[in-house]
């Protein structure tokens, strides 16, 4: 399933695309985002799924262009953390 | 030289006249359906606000969302420019500007010459701007002169989730049913908006002396929900509404000395 | 008093042909949502009774109200409900629900009952929120986006033009039609910037009609930017309270070039419908009938 967490609004559109399918729910991008963007749970979309899954944080989900707004480019960090993080590249930004 | 700046924002337009660095004259008029009609009318105030006529204006430039709509403009000049060579005129040592208006805000970074190193615009959101209160303030039925006092006094610091100026007026009523009174309210109303803005200007990194300007900076409240936010003290001009305006000027009085 | 134009009909309904107290499996959804709540009773995975009602300030009063509402008449009484899975904002609230599951499952599964297995993508367009959801066959989610930030495209945003207009909100999606050409519409990125421009055009002399075709125009535009994001695949349902509003569908229809399948049941209890269908399936886990 791909998870889209974000939202659009006057300014853009801003989503972080979740690929439960490929998720293993390592948490590592937990680990590795410098502002907790990420939290492992049980995926509340699938109830019939076994594994944890990697999720955006409801704090951050409505706020996604600033709170990543630090590691995006220009910024001076060049990969992101958290797709560096991930082995099975479960993670995508729309921008 | 007499000059003028001409501010045609989305809530009202403001003139401001300059004759060699000193304001003759501020004037404000709602922009309410017709901004260029605001804008004339602005005008024609503050010339008789100064006892000049048209005529005596070397030079007009004119800024803001409705700049095109100024006939009588000579020039132009964007916001961002705006600010930055107001700010620097006002405060030397000013490295970031924030500018709140009623439908816009801007985070600006300036150089020590005012020169623009860097912004961001945070348009067409509702929430991120001066609108934001005044519909709070509707809700709440205080008017929005007494949103900064009355938030003042709270002594809770009550969580807003709303990120829509739409979905925080259901949260504003949920909290008033859940009888949270209307000092915590007000307050939580400046935290929210003043989190989105130090987010923005963060996005630009904020370098010091910063400055506040644009009408919302009369907001108390909000003043004191940023400083709280961004951890440091904030620089504001008298009569804040009026610095873009008077950026507008100075620009207007260098294309007069040019030509 | 003034009138309330915001204001549509709270509904119920039930089945005339099923026996509630002759079922084996008996369960609920509740959909508790930021404006309206839906209750659904299934008897044997069959469509038993269904409520929908506004949602109140308190959440958890506001399920009970749904639940009862539903159950009024039926001879069955909140006991008799084998298990009841809450969803939507207020899901974590309902104090008589056994698991809590989010609105884009229920939303996919509800659809999946609704319409048929052909559905491929839903849309959802919410009270506070607006949801793509593209689904299998079995009405499982395969891809889903959801925006709750922002009012444009939201029931909400619908209410504050009802509002504005003075027009009640049931006949909104009629009015919208009553024009000659179909005037550009307003901006789409802001329901308040929305809402000033539709002053500034009323002001100039526009009637009413124009200005909700002009918005629902917008809105219809708003959307299926959210929908081109996943990509839609035929068939295409809609649910969520905005279905009702056919001067919005059209419109998303006449952008996306595909028609929406007709629902066949009140398009708003989608998301309780399926929370009934989940927990129903979990009652069989339960059971080892799976």
């Amino acid at each position: 399933m791909l998870a889209h967490y974000g939202y659009k609004d006057g300014s853009g559109e801003y989503f972080i695309v979740l690929d439960t399918d490929k998720c293993d729910g390592c948490g590592r991008c937990v680990s590795s985002c410098p502002w907790g963007v990420f939290e492992i749970g049980e995926d509340e979309n699938d109830p019939f799924r076994e594994t944890a899954v990697a999720k955006v944080s409801e704090s951050h989900r409505k706020k996604l262009k600033y709170s990543c707004a630090p590691c995006k480019p220009g910024s001076g960090k060049k990969p992101l953390p958290c797709l560096e993080s991930c082995a099975p590249g479960a993670i995508g930004h729309s921008w | 030289m007499n000059v003028a700046g001409v501010d045609c924002g989305s809530k009202s337009a403001k003139v401001l006249i300059l004759r060699d660095e000193k304001v003759l004259a501020r004037v404000a008029v709602l922009s309410g359906f017709d901004p260029k009609a605001a804008a004339a009318q602005a005008l024609d105030e503050a010339l008789k606000q100064a006892g000049l006529s048209r005529g005596d204006l070397s030079h007009v430039t004119a800024t803001g969302t409705g700049k095109n709509e100024v006939d009588f403009a000579s020039s132009m000049i964007t916001e961002v420019g705006a600010d930055a060579r107001a700010v620097i005129v006002l405060f030397p040592a000013a490295r970031t500007v924030i500018d709140i208006g009623a439908e816009e805000g801007r985070a600006i970074r300036i150089s020590p010459e005012g020169k623009v190193i860097d912004f961001a615009v945070n348009e067409k959101c509702a929430a991120g701007a001066g609108t934001f209160t005044e519909t709070m303030a509707r809700t709440l039925e205080v008017a929005v002169e007494d949103m900064g006092p009355l938030s003042l006094k709270s002594q809770n610091a009550v969580p807003m989730n709303a990120q829509c100026a739409v979905f925080a007026e259901s949260e504003v009523v949920s909290l008033i049913h859940a009888k949270h009174s209307k000092e915590d309210i007000a307050r939580a109303v400046h935290d929210a908006i003043a989190d989105r803005i130090a987010s923005m200007a963060r996005k630009i990194g904020i370098e010091k002396d910063i400055v506040l300007i644009g009408g919302v900076a009369k907001n108390v409240g909000f003043v004191n929900s940023l400083k709280r936010n961004l951890k440091e003290e904030l620089l504001i001009p008298e009569n804040p509404e009026y610095s873009c305006a008077l950026g507008a000027a100075l620009m207007a009085a260098e294309r007069a000395k040019e030509g | 008093m003034p009138t309330e134009y915001w204001r549509w009909p709270e509904s119920r309904w039930t089945s005339p042909e099923i026996d509630g107290k002759a079922g084996q499996i008996i369960t609920a959804g509740v959909d508790v949502g930021s404006v309206s709540s839906q209750a659904v009773v299934l008897v044997d995975g069959a469509l038993f009774c269904y409520s929908s009602l506004r949602t109140g300030s308190d959440s958890p009063e506001s399920a009970q109200r749904a639940m009862e509402y539903a159950l009024t008449g039926t001879g069955l009484i909140l006991a008799d409900i084998h298990y009841v899975v809450g969803t939507g904002y207020g899901r974590v609230n309902i104090p008589f629900a056994q698991r809590a599951l989010t609105e884009i499952a229920c939303h996919a599964r509800g659809a999946n009952f609704m319409y048929g297995p052909t559905v491929k993508t839903i849309l959802d367009m919410g009270g506070q929120d607006c949801k793509a959801i593209r689904c299998d066959a079995k009405g499982k989610v395969t891809n889903f986006l959801m925006n709750d930030k922002c009012a444009a495209g939201t029931g909400r945003g619908m209410e504050v033009f009802a509002d504005l207009l003075s027009v009640p909100i049931e006949d909104m999606g009629r009015l919208s039609f009553e024009v000659d050409t179909e005037p550009p519409p307003v901006s789409s990125t802001c329901v308040v910037f929305a809402k000033s421009e539709a002053v500034g055009l009323l002001r100039k002399g526009w009637p009413k009609e124009k200005v909700l075709a002009a918005y629902s125009s917008a809105m219809a535009h708003r959307v299926v930017e959210l929908l081109q994001r996943i990509q839609v695949e035929q068939d295409f349902a809609i649910t969520g309270g905005i279905a009702k509003n056919e001067g919005v569908v059209k419109r998303i229809e006449a952008e996306l070039k595909i028609k929406a399948l007709e629902p066949k049941y009140d398009a708003q209890i989608a998301g309780a419908l399926g929370g009934a269908l989940f927990a129903k399936a979990l009652v069989e886990k339960e059971r080892g009938l799976r």
